[in-house]
């Protein structure tokens, strides 16, 4: 009996000690926060005299603190998506607020775990927190889950990387910074027959995946318009994703030349790795999800010799905003941004540009904001990171242009 | 006076009480948000909150009267859920009065669960103990797979069902309801927290009176001396199977109400993680304790999002609150704190007695 109190006693203690630590810290993030808070308002009181200048070129006086806010897999297997977006969208609203203009914004993401049930919960606490503009989820299916509460409170959100076409369809305040599954199935099927990468087409998707399934689905479609032969389609689940031999197998079987992995880098990585175990040379041909490979760790990346992939960002590119981007994010979070970063940083500054076309305010309510932003994003014509010339359509689709990109020496060169 | 003692007395006591905390936590509720004092986050976690008490509530039939441990409960859960959408989703043009809709839904999912639960319950009922637990494990999993593959579309001409491929073309205006490994999207949210509610009433009032019953006195029996019951002429199997079916029904129910408050859900929500999870409520609120396991559910369900604030260290709390709270159930403290409770008791009776006297 005495054990068993002192066992309660000592799981107290450090359930306290825990909780003092995290005090502590909590304290520190408020007082930082206060004192961002007071250098916007100090630089809001600068500003505002130059505003006045300002206001003539804009329709409105856009400006203040804007609330933004979004759900993310901070924990779990699907962290790695989550904590890229985080940071992504943080360098951006740091870089904002320290620019000091009128348009200043305060960043909150909640935990997710990747599951529709606690997005929403994610998503109610921002609601409590007092979100102005959602960045929605991550992953695509807290976001079909969150969007649907978004149309529902009226709240608008652009979600920097839930692709799937079930997140956007129907919801008139619901737009997307990434490509929908849809156009990257069909692009990528373009863009093989247009360079004549391959004759014989091999799949290997995730099939419990939107995200994989969706491309597949589209890519499959255009491929017989465009008269490419596909030889072999394999699929595989979350449950099954580490041994991929049968599949590479029966592709190499079926005479594929080229095989097309509408998947993330890490199954990828392992594809890469057991066809060369086997001896198959295929070319491989990837999507977005394919970003990243390179920074994996532990993965050798001469395997990747000669990957193609079609993606909207290049770490690599020699812009000067990518390089500055890069940069930041390596000091940072140590890590060479992959482009869930670069499109989390892209949505942060689309907001601000729409926010400075419509003349919004910050103590305008999340609802009126929604109408604004809904009139304001189709009219927009964005340079992003993540592409130049960036538009959305009205239901919430975007049009951008996948860059083509071969692994050549260990890094990414445009095709 | 005396009917209200003769209420806290004895089995009675905890009807009681698992009636009065439900109610009671309504009315709280209803007050809070016809004043508005309610948050945006717990007014998220209301429905879930019913569905994982009507989970726990049943699971802690199986495993608190019957007595057996079952770690495959949240697959009953996903036929009801899946079964759910499929009715609501149909039903949608021919029954547009939601609750009518939602309570046709929940009587569908409970059947499909019980079905489910017979089938399963047939084969898995012959083993006992440990062997039972791993197979309701498998079980769960086997649900979970099927329900990967299931592909299930609505057009003009009805419904249409395959498994492993979509194997029909849906005609002009038809839509996908379950779409394989991709689960379900785009389901209309008809769930409320009074439905909710009313499902945990209905609950409470089947499983309460049939354990007070002569048929849940013949399930105790059977789980307290399997061979003494069976000897005394109780159908031993009959009984087992009947608990086994009507916790499965109810977990089906919950399923149903827990799908139709999010537009989207997948098989791989309903893996047994979340059986475990259930299972914690049980545990923790304590085994055949039926109003322990409603406090056990609703407390767990709100913690992780009452910890958000400590950001990286929350489920590291949650666990630690947990391993305390265990802890403290099982301890001397709490054995000490009732002992103190029944000395007091008998004393007040003694002394009672004496003045009777």
């Amino acid at each position: 009996m005495k054990k068993a109190a002192v066992s309660v006693l000592l799981a107290a203690t450090l359930c306290a000690g825990l909780l003092v630590g995290c005090g502590s810290s909590s304290g520190s993030t408020a007082s930082e926060e206060t004192a961002q808070t007071e250098t916007a308002e100090s630089t809001d009181a600068a500003a505002e005299t130059t505003e006045t200048a300002e206001a003539a070129e804009t329709t409105g006086e856009a400006g203040g603190v804007f609330k933004l806010g979004g759900t993310a897999p901070l924990t779990g297997a699907a962290a790695i998506y989550g904590n890229a977006v985080k940071n992504g969208a943080q360098i951006a609203v740091d870089e904002i607020n320290a620019e000091g203009g009128a348009v200043q914004f305060e960043l909150n993401y909640e935990d997710d775990e990747n599951d529709p049930e606690k997005a929403v919960s994610a998503y109610n606490t921002l609601k409590d927190w007092g979100v102005q503009l959602s960045l929605g989820s991550v992953t695509t299916k807290p976001m079909e889950a969150t969007s649907t509460e978004n149309f529902a409170d009226r709240i608008f959100a652009l979600t920097p990387s839930a692709s799937s076409t079930a997140v956007t369809e129907g919801k008139d305040n619901v737009f997307q910074m990434c490509f929908a599954d849809p156009n990257q199935g069909t692009a990528s099927a373009d863009y093989i027959a247009d360079q004549q990468l391959g004759t014989k087409i091999a799949i290997i998707y995730r099939s419990d995946d939107v995200y994989s399934d969706g491309i597949r689905q589209k890519f499959e479609e255009e491929a017989a318009a465009k008269g490419l032969e596909i030889v072999y389609s394999g699929a595989f689940t979350d449950a099954t994703s580490n041994d991929f031999t049968v599949q590479l197998g029966e592709a190499n079987a079926a005479g594929a030349d080229l095989l097309f992995l509408p998947i993330y880098y890490q199954p990828a990585s392992l594809i890469l790795q057991q066809a060369k175990e086997k001896g198959y040379e295929f070319t491989y041909f990837g999507v977005d999800g394919m970003d990243g490979i390179l920074t994996l760790e532990g993965f050798d990346t001469s395997l990747a010799e000669g990957v193609m992939l079609l993606t909207p960002f290049n770490a690599d590119a020699e812009d000067e905003r990518t390089q500055s981007f890069v940069q930041k994010y390596q000091e940072q979070f140590g890590e060479v941004p992959n482009q869930f970063a670069a499109d989390a940083y892209d949505c942060v500054y689309a907001y601000k540009e729409a926010i400075e076309a419509s003349g919004a305010t910050a103590d305008m309510t999340a609802e009126e904001l929604c109408d604004l932003m809904i009139q304001t994003f189709p009219t927009l014509n964005f340079d992003g990171l993540t592409g130049d010339g960036i538009t959305w359509d009205s239901t919430g689709a975007v049009s951008k242009s996948p860059k083509g990109m071969i692994i050549e020496g260990g890094k990414y060169v445009g095709l | 006076m005396k009917s209200i003692k003769t209420l806290f007395a004895g089995k009675k006591r905890d009807t009681v009480i698992s009636f009065g905390i439900v109610i009671l936590a309504f009315i709280i509720v209803q007050i809070m948000v016809a004043t508005g004092n309610i948050s945006s986050s717990l007014k998220g976690q209301l429905v879930p909150i019913c569905a994982y008490v009507v989970m726990a509530v049943s699971l802690n039939f199986t495993v608190g009267i019957l007595g057996e441990l079952s770690l495959g409960h949240a697959g009953f859960m996903s036929v009801g859920a899946f079964a759910g959408i499929v009715a609501t989703t149909s039903l949608a043009d021919t029954i547009p009065f939601a609750p009518l809709r939602l309570a046709i839904a929940m009587v569908i999912g409970g059947i499909c669960a019980a079905i489910a639960g017979v089938i399963i319950g047939i084969p898995v009922l012959r083993l006992k103990g440990d062997y039972l637990a791993i197979v309701t494990l498998a079980f769960g999993e086997i649900i979970k797979n099927i329900v990967n593959v299931l592909y299930i579309g609505q057009d003009g001409k009805g419904l249409h069902f395959s498994l492993l491929e979509q194997g029909f073309e849906l005609e002009e205006g038809g839509k996908m309801i379950i779409n394989g490994p991709m689960g379900v999207s785009g389901v209309a949210k008809i769930s409320t927290f009074t439905s909710g509610v009313v499902l945990i009433l209905i609950t409470l009032f089947i499983i309460l009176n049939l354990i007070n019953s002569r048929t849940g006195r013949a399930v105790m029996a059977v789980r307290d001396n399997r061979i003494a019951a069976e000897s005394i002429g109780i159908p031993v199997t009959r009984c087992r199977l009947l608990a086994f079916v009507i916790s499965a029904a109810f977990a089906g129910m919950a399923g149903t109400l827990y799908a139709m408050n999010y537009s989207t859900v997948t098989a791989t929500k309903f893996d047994f993680n979340t059986s475990i999870l259930v299972l914690v409520f049980v545990v923790l609120g304590g085994l055949g304790n039926i109003w322990g396991s409603i406090i056990a559910a609703a407390l767990l369900t709100i913690l992780p999002e009452l910890l958000r604030a400590m950001n990286d260290y929350r489920m590291l709390i949650y666990a630690i609150l947990l391993i305390a709270m265990m802890i403290f159930n099982n301890s001397g403290i709490k054995t000490r704190l009732l002992e103190k409770r029944a000395a007091k008791k008998a004393q007040k009776a003694e002394t009672a007695g004496k003045e009777g006297a």
